[in-house]
């Protein structure tokens, strides 16, 4: 089996790989390897053909593929070698990668290994949601898939259940396409997209959202034929008498994403059992030295924009790394407090700027974000309204900053 | 007249395909008519694939001495059909004095049966065997273990076909007539003929066995649901736990797949619709609670799949399940009947299959094909091999070398083989079971696509045409803009 060195493998031409690698590239780094299992680069935002894209990083609105050509062209004027139709089989603690291709299988021993993976869709399984088991219930993401790069149509009358951005997405394309789209129902009693598209994909097509309701059971056994939707009560379980039977042929669902690290567990990176990513230090350095990890496989994220600036943030970790031939050492735990879900990165050094992503649980409305360390405010911040699908990103400077000591932050009302 | 056949099977289960097999050892003309639209989708491919060592049944049963006998060859069935297999040996835990007396008796009907080496074992050695289980003794049966129910039935069906045999798929009988001692089946498929028939119709065997002329048997589905687990907790798992056996069932138990997944269930429950296999939420929280009693490693989020079977089951008005019964009648010359074959008939498939060939010795000539083989290929998997291996099969045909499924790192070349199998069935789900696409944790968010493409692709369908299981179920209403 072939076996070369390299200076950086990057595993994943989706958003995140492709930033990586063109920052690395700025940054003096030359021997940069991108692997993407895919035929072309640009991961799931080939198949986002809506707009949307770009308002943060370039101050104007792209569609997907178009937001993931700008990196392309410039990784391919930089002449980085990324290798498409190749999986990476194993990546090890020790930073030897393994890939698969038409080619063969080969190995590249990497000064530093950058995961970029992505996520994938939470299932029906995972859902255990009861009833036969028919077709046409499809995830989002396959749903936008099969329409948008396969040019296959999955349904006409259509319920969807979640409301994470896909699914409202998908509410929008569906309709544009001729299907009839019943209604979203989300079980909690907010909606989990974005503001712009419960606006721009629901409300402009008058498709109703239902809060607070689940489907609790599916219909048909060869194509489905309908499902049961029930209105739930405060701990998210249905309430008998509620049952409403809506006869449709498709059931979408948008039930959230997880991040893909079955890679990283092969290479023995801890993760982070709140965001399913790895637990990463303000370089986005993973607890195995070398291996790094930004975007969707470290946590998920509400826009792209921030997985792009997420990744050039890595990316100079990365570059830092391979030249000093190691980083600082991060030993101040950030803490996720009252009413944030989860923050990164879990670690800092308390020397050097960083600037903190997080979520909260619900949402909050004229709200106090607090950044606390040792009994001390590091930061505060008003926030006249703070929700579970935005993340929040909070710059702290090193002045403000001690050493050694953990932080915590919260967001309160 | 001529009939087209010497012997049609009626039922793609795991029996009717073991019998369908067996007789092409003779130079009979063998035929097999299956209602779905491929074997295998109904109990056989509904279970928890385990191999039965032949200790849960009453001494002189059918069952016990068929399953006994069918335990004792599995080694080399595997070898010659290329399937799955692995002697893991399981334990039946208990806790009281009353779970101890009861795994005694267990014991000793075991064996009178024939069962090997079975022996009761204290905690200390049930913990050395599976440290994470719960339970102060076991019975501990080493001849016993798990197999994959899906691809040993292909597989008989495969080498069947291999040996001479036709199979039809959306063939459900819905008549029979015998005249001049020619057997005529009225199906969707036109009308097939005969001078034998086996009634081998699982669910369906009440349905046939009255066609037949051969009346009385009431025929009741015993319904299980299971859960499936995530990979992730299979190590924790080396080999079925089951609880201590009741007289009707054999208890919700966990058991690691061949695949290294986990399944826990199943309960049991009479239901009247043989068709339904939904699971509801309730069977779902009281399957993980009755097992993590004996095994506390099931978590929500290890979730992936559930399903559920349906064992057909003869059982009479006061509640007596009967034994496996295999038959030939007056009512019905040239018929064989069978009637109840459920557990441990994917165990006892083969030995039902020789039994069923030695009552038509008794009335008919049964010249040997020379010809026979016995032995057959498997789709040679990827994710199984050694890195060596792997670059070797990609040397030899680079669609090796191109993943189509992620989870499961199954190749295109796998899905391609699938695609063309022996059997000329095209559903998705017949290219899924054929290579583990679309069965991990992602289930099929990332692959199902590149499937559903390939069988257009291969087969030249149109979208439309694409069926995911069953007659009727199209994944896809056409194409978004044409072409």
């Amino acid at each position: 089996m072939k076996c070369e060195n390299k200076d950086v493998v990057i595993v994943g031409g989706g958003p995140a790989g492709l930033a990586a690698a063109v920052k690395l590239h700025q940054l003096g780094v030359r021997d940069i390897l991108v692997v993407e299992r895919e035929k072309q680069p640009g991961g799931i935002l080939r198949q986002c053909i809506h707009d949307g894209f770009g308002l943060t990083r370039f101050g104007e609105t792209l569609s997907g593929p178009e937001y993931a050509q700008r990196f392309l062209s410039q990784a391919q004027q930089l002449g980085i070698e990324i290798v498409p139709d190749t999986t990476v089989l194993q990546v090890s603690g020790d930073r030897l990668v393994t890939t698969a291709s038409r080619d063969g299988l080969a190995q590249y021993k990497a000064g530093a290994v950058v995961l970029a993976m992505g996520c994938r869709e939470r299932t029906r399984g995972a859902l255990a949601i009861p009833g036969e088991r028919p077709t046409g219930v499809f995830t989002a993401g396959v749903a936008q898939a099969y329409m948008n790069l396969y040019n296959t149509m999955v349904g006409k009358r259509v319920v969807i259940l979640g409301s994470g951005d896909i699914g409202l997405i998908m509410a929008r394309r569906m309709t544009l396409e001729g299907a009839q789209v019943l209604g979203v129902y989300e079980i909690q009693p907010y909606a989990n997209g974005l503001p712009r598209n419960i606006e721009q994909c629901l409300n402009d097509y008058h498709i109703p959202l239902h809060l607070s309701h689940t489907v609790t059971e599916i219909h048909g056994n060869a194509r489905l034929t309908g499902v049961t939707v029930s209105a739930v009560d405060e701990r998210c379980r249905p309430i008998p008498g509620t049952e409403e039977r809506i006869d449709c042929d498709t059931l979408i669902l948008s039930v959230g994403l997880l991040p893909e690290n079955e890679l990283s567990l092969d290479a023995g990176v801890l993760l982070d059992p709140r965001t399913r990513g790895a637990v990463v230090d303000q370089y986005m350095q993973t607890s195995v030295p070398g291996i790094f990890a930004a975007g969707n496989v470290l946590h998920v994220h509400d826009v792209v924009d921030f997985v792009s600036l997420e990744a050039e943030h890595l990316a100079e970790g990365v570059a830092r790394y391979l030249a000093e031939g190691g980083l600082p050492r991060c030993e101040s735990c950030v803490r996720a407090g009252a009413g944030v879900g989860h923050v990164l990165p879990h670690t800092v050094s308390g020397a050097e700027d960083v600037t903190l992503s997080l979520r909260v649980r619900t949402p909050m409305k004229n709200c106090v974000l607090e950044v606390r360390q040792d009994g001390r405010t590091v930061k505060k911040m008003k926030m006249r309204k703070a929700l579970p699908a935005e993340m929040i990103q909070v710059p702290l400077k090193a002045e403000d900053l001690q050493e050694g000591a953990d932080l915590e932050v919260s967001v309160q009302c | 007249m001529e009939p087209q056949f010497d012997v049609l099977v009626i039922g793609g289960g795991v029996v009717g395909c073991a019998i369908a097999r067996e007789l092409t050892r003779t130079r009979w003309k063998v035929g097999l008519l299956e209602k779905n639209l491929d074997v295998a989708y109904e109990a056989s491919g509904r279970n928890s694939a385990v191999l039965h060592g032949g200790f849960a049944y009453d001494p002189g049963t059918l069952k016990a001495k068929l399953c006994v006998e069918g335990n004792a060859e599995f080694d080399q069935v595997a070898e010659e059909l290329d399937v799955p297999f692995k002697r893991t040996g399981k334990v039946l835990v208990g806790n009281t004095p009353e779970d101890m007396a009861s795994l005694r008796r267990t014991l000793e009907t075991g064996r009178i049966n024939g069962a090997r080496n079975l022996e009761i074992i204290d905690k200390e050695r049930l913990h050395q065997l599976v440290p994470s289980v719960v339970g102060e003794f076991a019975l501990w049966s080493p001849t016993s273990g798990i197999m994959d129910p899906f691809l040993y039935t292909v597989a008989l069906a495969e080498n069947a076909v291999q040996n001479g045999a036709r199979f039809f798929f959306d063939a459900e009988v819905t008549a029979i007539r015998r005249e001049d001692g020619i057997y005529h089946l009225t199906t969707k498929q036109g009308e097939f003929t005969s001078r034998w028939v086996i009634n081998s119709a699982g669910l369906g065997c009440g349905k046939i066995s009255d066609m037949l002329g051969i009346h009385g048997y009431s025929i009741r589905g015993s319904k299980g649901d299971y859960i499936i687990l995530d990979k992730r907790v299979g190590p924790l798992l080396p080999m079925p736990v089951y609880p201590v056996p009741s007289n009707t069932h054999m208890g919700i138990h966990v058991t690691p797949t061949v695949d290294g997944n986990v399944t826990v269930g199943p309960n049991a429950e009479y239901v009247d619709d043989f068709d339904y296999y939904g699971v509801p939420a309730t069977s779902i929280e009281s399957l993980a609670e009755s097992a993590n009693t004996l095994w506390p490693c099931i978590r929500r989020e290890d979730y992936i799949r559930n399903y559920s079977g349906i064992l057909s089951k003869w059982v009479d008005a006061d509640g007596t399940i009967h034994d496996f019964t295999i038959e030939m009648r007056p009512e019905a010359p040239n018929a064989v009947n069978l009637i109840g074959i459920e557990s441990p008939g994917l165990t006892a498939a083969l030995p039902i299959a020789r039994y069923v060939i030695n009552l038509i010795r008794q009335k008919a000539d049964l010249p040997e094909n020379p010809d026979f083989n016995p032995r057959r290929k498997g789709i040679v998997r990827f994710a199984e091999q050694s890195d060596e291996v792997k670059a070797q099969l990609i040397a030899q045909d680079p669609n090796y070398g191109e993943l189509v499924c992620r989870c499961e790192k199954v190749t295109r070349a796998e899905l391609l083989q699938a695609i063309h199998n022996p059997l000329g069935v095209h559903t998705m789900v017949a290219v899924k079971y054929r290579t583990r696409c679309m069965m991990g944790r992602c289930q099929g968010g990332y692959c199902q696509m590149r499937m559903a493409q390939m069988i257009e692709e291969e087969l030249g369908l149109q979208p439309t045409d694409v069926l995911y299981n069953r007659p009727g179920s199209h994944p896809f209403t056409g194409r978004v803009r044409e072409q």
